[in-house]
């Protein structure tokens, strides 16, 4: 529990006004059952799960709804018992104002549990068995990223694990559902983090959080104290905006810095949010798979700014108005106002990454300023937590030169808004890179499409030009084959053969279609007495329109030779 | 409902208030030039902001674009006033009117406007009028305490908006006079020991420097711009002064003479910084900074003009863009 240990910078990054004590006020409340729960599909990265439920089915609380669709994916579990009345597209939280496959259960009031697996000791389960556990809780990273949390729990293969580190730097303005989460269930955090220790075989685990929450820290200590738990440290790391990217906590904590392209693991870490370590504890030792969450609900545009636990799929109109309601004209964010996104439906349901819902007033978060040019002054790259060169990214995503936006590391970028937050020239950069990231994928697409095309067309190339071969190659066979043999006989014979095949081809080819086998008497009679009806036509029209007959005459097949 | 994305949460840094904030860094030099140098200089200013103006506004027209946003930017005011300083004091009106039309509109609007123009625009105004009109450019007033008479705001006036008439209290610049000097044999002991030359640079203009240089502390106090520039450049253009005076003291001017005299402070806080035309990443402006100090050097002590401010900015602006892309920062987590 040393306060001393050595810590590294990493470069960039903000000072921000928390504005976190807007929420932080009073007790995490729990929010009642919403008579409708709309359930996403798709919470989480990866594909969307696939529904195992039908539309009328009876479904108990904790009971599972959809299960993970290949490795990178997540399961979906009830969040109170009721009734499924709709698998249909839903507008969901989206960025883009997407709609998505959604679950929509009536709730019955009764909040009835299905019935759970606790495993109170997890150290007598290996960390197959315990990621099986957490894959099928259907827990995701709570942070806001919404990567399937087991995928994260494989002790290291390579390179042996050596941190767990729980990230509970929440660095983004006015969100404080972690925060409150360790100041009221410290003991939570600490037994998923030793579930998840456990199961990643991790040498040492730190609790890194930012130093503007001390409550957090000292409960958190507190709690291990009382634990008796003296192999996880907490950490108070400083207060400056990205800290609570994984990269950034990761290099303030150990000094490593996770490869361009890598992942943690690369660098012996893995790291976890705290939220997430608490709902591993929640689904391995009580077997509670994920269907609650805290929200910050803050702004000042709510009446009541507050963190509520709520059932995921609680639609945001229903929620707000069990936390007091809003006041004022403001604009509904979900997540910071730094890396969140503009909701324009108070309709959409709360979802596993949903940590706070922003109601920004116009004095909060004023409309942006008319964009002006940018004058290269460098104040973007200075506060860039990737090091990267924004201006530089910006420049070649507004000329659409893609390739040079890679030279310059666009996919490095984290989206973290510092250069847009400085830029004097108030220029959206952050769209501009999202824009570039877009293009660049689809073009990735295009051209995966069009270099799969082109295989096709080669391969039938070459199979035409193969069989083409083999055709030449066996009458070549056949033809050395007759010579060879140099007996009239045979060769006329073989000829004789052929004449006949073709004259049994042809006859059958006259033999009517083939729907015309298996026929029943009755439809055998029909077609007769069209048959006839027709010859009688045809000799009627015979006489009058020679030309016809003629060219019937000179259709092949019914030509004899 | 428009969709604005993240981040929704701005600083408080505006471009206008950056512009606004290089305009007071330099209104003590143009204090104290107008109390040295007649005054002259308040008309130049108001001249050349005029014309700036209206220049600007003309091509934003021409381009249609929107006019008062721009002019509102007040990039087009921060050229003028930079061309004024580094003007003559008596300059005639039509003298800064060509030179202040010629930066923004060839060397700033028709690039494309504020963030487009590869060479900083009051520079090359300025090279355009010391190449076109090199006896106007020459001839400078010399300062207060050299002068027979004083000279009135009202002669200063007619000076500038007539046809010159205050020939008489005119002379060549400190650098001027240095050069002419020794390339006719004179030693510098002897020519420095001359009224026209002070404490540190030339007599008047070491003051003006001296406020100028206190404008550029301030800006950097302000993180309106960086140290990198400034003192690679200051730095680099001691040292080799230095160096030199020390092999031989006969020929080459102290360092110190080297920074307070014509256009170097000037060069380096507030025409090298200009972030259009120069180098972004740290690495990248501690080079353009050193090179624009050696060439200065240079071209005062074996070049064809007496100061090279001007030439030395412009030729590194043509580097800038190579010196950025290999002085590309580390990317996180790249090696």
């Amino acid at each position: 529990m040393s306060g001393n240990r050595t810590l590294w910078r990493f470069h960039g990054g903000l000072h921000l006004e928390g504005h976190k004590a807007l929420s932080t006020g009073q007790p995490i409340r729990t929010a009642a059952t919403p008579p409708q729960l709309v359930l996403p599909l798709q919470q989480h990265i990866g594909l969307p799960a696939k529904p195992l439920v039908a539309v009328g089915e009876r479904v108990l609380k904790g009971q599972l709804l959809a299960h993970p669709e290949g490795h990178v994916s997540a399961a979906i579990h009830a969040s109170s018992s009721g009734t499924v009345v709709a698998i249909e597209e839903r507008a969901v939280p989206h960025p883009s104002g997407l709609t998505a496959p959604c679950i929509v259960i009536d709730t019955d009031g009764t909040d009835e549990w299905c019935a759970l697996t606790p495993h109170p000791d997890y150290k007598l389960l290996d960390h197959g068995e315990l990621r099986n556990l957490i894959r099928d809780a259907g827990i995701v990273g709570l942070g806001g990223a919404g990567f399937p949390s087991f995928i994260k729990l494989n002790p290291g293969g390579r390179t042996a694990i050596e941190t767990l580190i729980l990230n509970g730097a929440e660095c983004e303005p006015y969100i404080s559902c972690d925060d409150m989460l360790m100041r009221e269930r410290p003991q939570e955090v600490v037994k998923g983090a030793r579930i998840m220790r456990h199961a990643l075989q991790a040498r040492y685990c730190l609790i890194g959080i930012e130093d503007n929450k001390p409550e957090a820290a000292a409960a958190l200590r507190r709690a291990l104290d009382e634990m008796g738990e003296r192999e996880i440290e907490v950490v108070l790391v400083p207060t400056r905006y990205p800290t609570g990217g994984e990269r950034q906590l990761i290099k303030v904590l150990t000094g490593k810095e996770v490869p361009s392209q890598g992942l943690p693991l690369d660098v012996g870490v893995v790291c976890h949010n705290v939220t997430t370590a608490a709902a591993v504890h929640r689904a391995v030792e009580r077997g509670e798979p994920l269907i609650s969450r805290i929200v910050t609900i803050t702004g000042q545009g709510a009446r009541q700014p507050q963190n509520i636990e709520t059932r995921i799929g609680t639609p945001i109109d229903w929620l707000l108005e069990q936390a007091g309601g809003t006041q004022g004209r403001y604009r509904l964010l979900m997540g910071g106002p730094m890396m969140g996104f503009a909701l324009h439906d108070t309709r959409l349901p709360t979802i596993k990454t949903s940590n706070c819902l922003l109601l920004a007033s116009e004095a909060e978060l004023p409309p942006p300023a008319p964009a002006m040019p940018c004058i290269r002054c460098g104040e973007c790259a200075r506060v860039c937590p990737a090091q990267l060169l924004p201006q530089q990214l910006y420049w070649h995503s507004r000329a659409k030169e893609f390739d040079k936006v890679q030279d310059y590391s666009l996919f490095d970028c984290i989206e973290c808004g510092c250069c847009a937050y400085v830029c004097p020239s108030r220029l959206p950069l952050v769209q501009f890179y999202r824009y570039a990231k877009t293009e660049i994928w689809s073009q990735e697409r295009e051209r995966q499409a069009a270099d799969l095309a082109r295989e096709r067309h080669a391969f039938r190339e070459f199979r035409k030009e193969r069989e083409k071969a083999e055709k030449a190659a066996r009458h070549k066979a056949k033809a050395q084959a007759v010579q060879q043999d140099g007996n009239e006989e045979t060769k006329k014979a073989a000829i004789q053969a052929a004449m006949e095949r073709a004259k049994a081809k042809r006859e059958n080819a006259e033999v009517a279609p083939k729907n015309t086998d298996n026929l029943t008497p009755e439809q055998q009679r029909k077609v007769d007495e069209i048959e006839a009806r027709r010859a009688d036509t045809r000799a009627a029209e015979g006489d009058r329109q020679p030309a016809v007959e003629g060219a019937n005459h000179a259709r092949p097949g019914t030509e004899d030779t | 409902m428009s969709t604005i994305t993240s981040p929704h949460l701005h600083g408080p840094a505006v471009l206008n208030k950056v512009m606004l904030q290089v305009m007071l860094a330099l209104l003590p030099a143009l204090g104290v030039h107008a109390w040295l140098f007649g005054g002259g200089i308040l008309f130049t200013v108001a001249i050349a902001t005029s014309v700036a103006l209206l220049s600007e506004a003309l091509v934003l027209w021409l381009r249609a674009r929107p006019i008062v946003p721009t002019l509102l930017d007040g990039s087009a005011v921060v050229t003028a006033l930079l061309l004024a300083l580094a003007l003559p004091p008596l300059a005639p009106w039509w003298l800064t009117s060509v030179g202040v039309a010629f930066a923004i509109i060839f060397a700033k609007q028709l690039y494309g406007g504020l963030g487009f123009n590869p060479f900083n625009p009051a520079m090359v105004g300025y090279v355009v009028l010391l190449i076109s009109f090199p006896r106007e450019m020459t001839s400078w007033l010399s300062p207060a305490e050299l002068r027979e008479g004083s000279v009135t705001l009202a002669m200063s006036a007619g000076a500038i908006l007539g046809d010159g008439g205050l020939d008489t209290l005119s002379g060549a610049t400190p650098l001027d006079t240095l050069k002419t000097r020794l390339n006719m044999g004179v030693a510098l002991e002897q020519i420095m020991a001359t009224q026209l030359f002070g404490h540190l640079g030339g007599r008047g203009w070491e003051l003006v420097n001296g406020m100028i240089l206190l404008g550029g502390l301030w800006l950097l106090f302000k993180r309106v711009i960086s140290w990198h520039v400034p003192v690679a450049m200051l730095g680099t253009l001691f040292v080799t002064a230095g160096l030199f005076h020390l092999i031989n003291p006969g020929a080459y001017a102290s360092p110190l003479f080297h920074l307070f005299a014509g256009g170097a402070m000037l060069g380096a806080f507030f025409i090298a910084t200009d972030p259009v035309s120069g180098a972004t990443s740290n690495r990248g402006r501690l080079l353009f900074g050193a090179g624009a100090g050696v060439l200065v050097f240079v071209i005062r002590s074996w070049g064809g003009y007496p100061d090279g401010v001007a030439f030395a900015v412009l030729l590194m602006n043509m580097v800038a863009p190579t010196l950025d892309y290999y002085t590309r920062p580390r990317v996180f987590g790249q090696v």
